[in-house]
């Protein structure tokens, strides 16, 4: 058996590491609840654990998404992770072609060229010692990217990095330094022993010829085991922990747990799988538009996770889900933050006086949901009857005198339980009706609908709805010469993944041009009730910096399909905003 | 009591070195913006709740400020915190925050 001193600072850390983390998962996994258990041991013998597998292949390996965001980013963290990772497998396999055997101690692939100086005895050493280095050679290319984006974060399409905690400091240095140690550490063995492949060989060669390779050898191999210990030390309490949560992460996600407004152990998990890469900064408009800079998911999880939460920062996230969008683990950012909200929400509701009201439903085939804020916008909501009426549509205005709102404000500002009571309310007169489609035209209800209310009905967003009328030919509207840009209110296009149906009904109105941020990464009006605490000079600046974008080719019309994005936007814009429901009722052919 | 036909209104005088201006304060101290009302009512005209109930943003306010924590108290359970007054009001007052440190108000100091 191989042994050498330096070999103990690399195994301590390693069985630390080891240890910590089978605490940590056991711990989260027993503290589960008995669904999502059931789904995860339905999960593992069936097609989800392969789904898994690719996922986890494609997302912890090659990080598909970051090269979403920059490819010169994704090159850092394939070339890092999937380097790495083929050189534990390369150096597993090469270890046990040579000794021909099945066990071996964990550290003796990873000092392999120190133990083995004769390399010649054995199958294959040229072709392993040419892919080892060809390996190590695209892992320092990887942390030269790294150093370069500490001090030039810019080059990598990021204008903004998170700030970094002491113990992410140690297991970031540590991490830099392990490849280049091992890399002089295998080029002194090479230069004394005359092996290694055309890195570590030719280097080897050059080092020969000024250094005193013998005395520096086993320092060398020191350091590199040294590093790599610390780093296995320091990872579970750095952000280096999400390497192997992300895994963790992945398959039970596939197995079909999820965060929902309740905080669980698999919302920790989240916390945990939590990168700190930064990438939500950029995306977010508090930073860009109201110079707001602790609230971004990478603090809140941040302070999550060392329970130091605040309120400010918990209240004044506008939920517009651009970072959740774009998150390269696809944490469910904005259901954790709803988690969060009901420690700072005072549980003083009391909606009693709702029971004693009675909701008169008469029947109809379709229901009409204007939503409180479309009640402030009655042009959207005087279209949308004009419409059903030109429409012949045997439809019941169910809030036309008084509304009960839909709960979700409530709901997404952390009142979870007293929210069901608006829900129960809404969804006793809503069945009732005996109508078979359900439609709203505001997002934010839309939402709420089809997520929490459990309708066995369909619930249509009334662009869905215009454009099935459309399309039937029960409404024909004529096409203006109009040049126009669609607005996407984040509700109804990355709350609910609605992004063609408007633009397809627009394309029968107006020309319809692109704008620079849309769809996916569409901006928020600044009007959300996600955010509760934000103030009016905020929002104002961030409707500014939205209107900019949507002004700039000079359109004749800013159409949108939200109520609060409506009124928002039109009390700062130049241009004149509409909703798509106006544009139809304004084009259409019947009488 | 005899019925003489007609009934003395309670006393609304405010005596402001007795009334209790906790939760006022601590409105004022977190969203300042409540100083900017000018009690014009439109948040009460298109309260939502406010069609159901008797639930009065601009006198929800006012009792803030006078110290009344009984009317506080017993209205201010009745919002369904959709947003509509924040929407409506002329002058910028993030009334949804308003109403979350008035509730918070109510926890903190026990009322």
């Amino acid at each position: 058996m191989n042994f050498h001193p330096f070999v103990i600072p690399f195994s301590i850390g390693f069985i630390v590491l080891i240890f910590i983390l089978l605490y940590k998962y056991f711990s989260l996994f027993y503290r589960l609840d008995h669904q999502d258990k059931s789904k995860i041991y339905k999960g593992v013998f069936s097609l989800k654990f392969f789904k898994a597998i690719k996922e986890v292949f494609l997302e912890s390996l090659l990080h598909r998404k970051i090269f979403r965001v920059n490819p010169l980013l994704g090159y850092m963290h394939t070339s890092l992770a999937f380097g790495w990772f083929l050189i534990i497998i390369g150096g597993t396999v090469e270890s046990k072609v040579h000794s021909h055997m099945a066990l071996k101690m964990p550290y003796d692939p990873v000092f392999f060229n120190f133990f083995n100086t004769d390399l010649s005895m054995y199958r294959w050493a040229n072709e392993f010692n040419f892919i080892m280095d060809f390996l190590l050679l695209i892992v320092l290319s990887g942390v030269c990217l790294a150093f370069v984006k500490r001090f030039y974060s810019k080059a990598f399409g990021m204008k903004k990095t998170s700030v970094l905690k002491p113990f992410d400091k140690i297991a970031l240095y540590t991490l830099w330094l392990i490849f280049p140690l091992r890399f002089f550490a295998e080029s002194f063995s090479a230069g004394l022993y005359n092996n290694g492949g055309f890195l570590t060989g030719t280097a080897g060669v050059f080092f020969s010829s000024f250094l005193p390779l013998k005395n520096l050898l086993v320092p060398t191999w020191w350091a590199y085991s040294i590093s790599l210990g610390a780093f296995f030390v320091a990872l579970p309490f750095s952000r280096y922990m999400h390497i192997p949560t992300e895994i963790f992460l992945i398959f039970l996600r596939n197995f079909g747990v999820k965060t929902d407004k309740i905080f669980s152990s698999f919302t920790e998990l989240e916390v945990l799988s939590c990168p700190r890469c930064g990438i939500c900064l950029d995306k977010c408009q508090l930073l860009k538009s109201a110079e707001i800079s602790d609230t971004q998911n990478v603090y809140f999880l941040q302070s999550l996770r060392n329970k130091q939460l605040n309120e400010n920062n918990t209240f004044d996230c506008l939920l517009c889900g651009r970072c959740q969008e774009f998150c390269p683990v696809g944490i469910n950012l904005n259901n954790i933050r709803i988690s969060q909200r009901k420690h700072f929400f005072p549980e003083n509701n009391n909606f009693e006086y709702l029971q004693p009201i009675a909701i008169a439903t008469p029947k109809a085939s379709v229901i009409y949901f204007a939503g409180c804020m479309t009640h402030l916008t009655p042009t959207i909501k005087l279209a949308m009857t004009g419409i059903f009426e030109a429409a012949g549509v045997d439809y019941l205005f169910l809030d036309k005198d008084s509304s009960i709102c839909c709960g979700r404000p409530l709901m997404i500002a952390g009142e979870y339980t007293k929210a069901n009571e608006l829900i129960e309310k809404n969804k006793k007169a809503i069945i009732e009706s005996g109508a078979k489609t359900l439609v709203t035209s505001c997002p934010i209800c839309y939402k709420m609908f089809n997520e929490d209310y459990d309708l066995n009905i369909e619930v249509l967003h009334h662009t869905q709805y215009l454009l099935q009328l459309t399309e039937k030919q029960i409404i024909k509207i004529n096409k203006t010469n109009k040049k126009v840009v669609y607005h996407d209110p984040c509700e109804l296009g990355r709350g609910s993944g609605i992004f063609n149906e408007p633009r397809e009904l627009i394309s029968h109105l107006a020309d319809i041009s692109k704008i620079k941020e849309e769809k996916e990464e569409a901006l928020c009006c600044g009007g959300s009730l996600g955010s509760v605490n934000l103030s009016f000079n905020k929002r104002n600046n961030i409707r500014k910096d939205v209107l900019s974008v949507l002004q700039e080719g000079n359109p004749d019309l800013i159409i949108t399909a939200c109520p609060l994005c409506k009124k928002t936007l039109q009390n700062g814009a130049n241009t004149e905003v509409k909703d798509i429901a106006e544009l139809v009722m304004q084009n259409i052919q019947n009488q | 009591m005899k019925n003489f036909g007609y009934s003395i209104n309670k006393d609304r005088q405010i005596d402001l070195d007795k009334s209790d201006q906790r939760i006022a304060l601590f409105v004022k101290q977190h969203e300042p913006s409540i100083n900017i009302c000018i009690s014009c009512g439109t948040c009460t005209a298109t309260c939502s709740a406010g069609n159901y109930t008797n639930l009065n943003l601009r006198k929800l306010i006012l009792s803030v400020k006078r110290g009344d924590i009984i009317e506080t108290k017993a209205e201010i359970s009745k919002c369904m915190f959709c947003g509509k007054c924040l929407l409506a009001c002329p002058r910028g007052v993030n009334t949804r925050n308003v109403i979350l440190k008035i509730n918070q108000a109510i926890e903190k100091f026990s009322l």
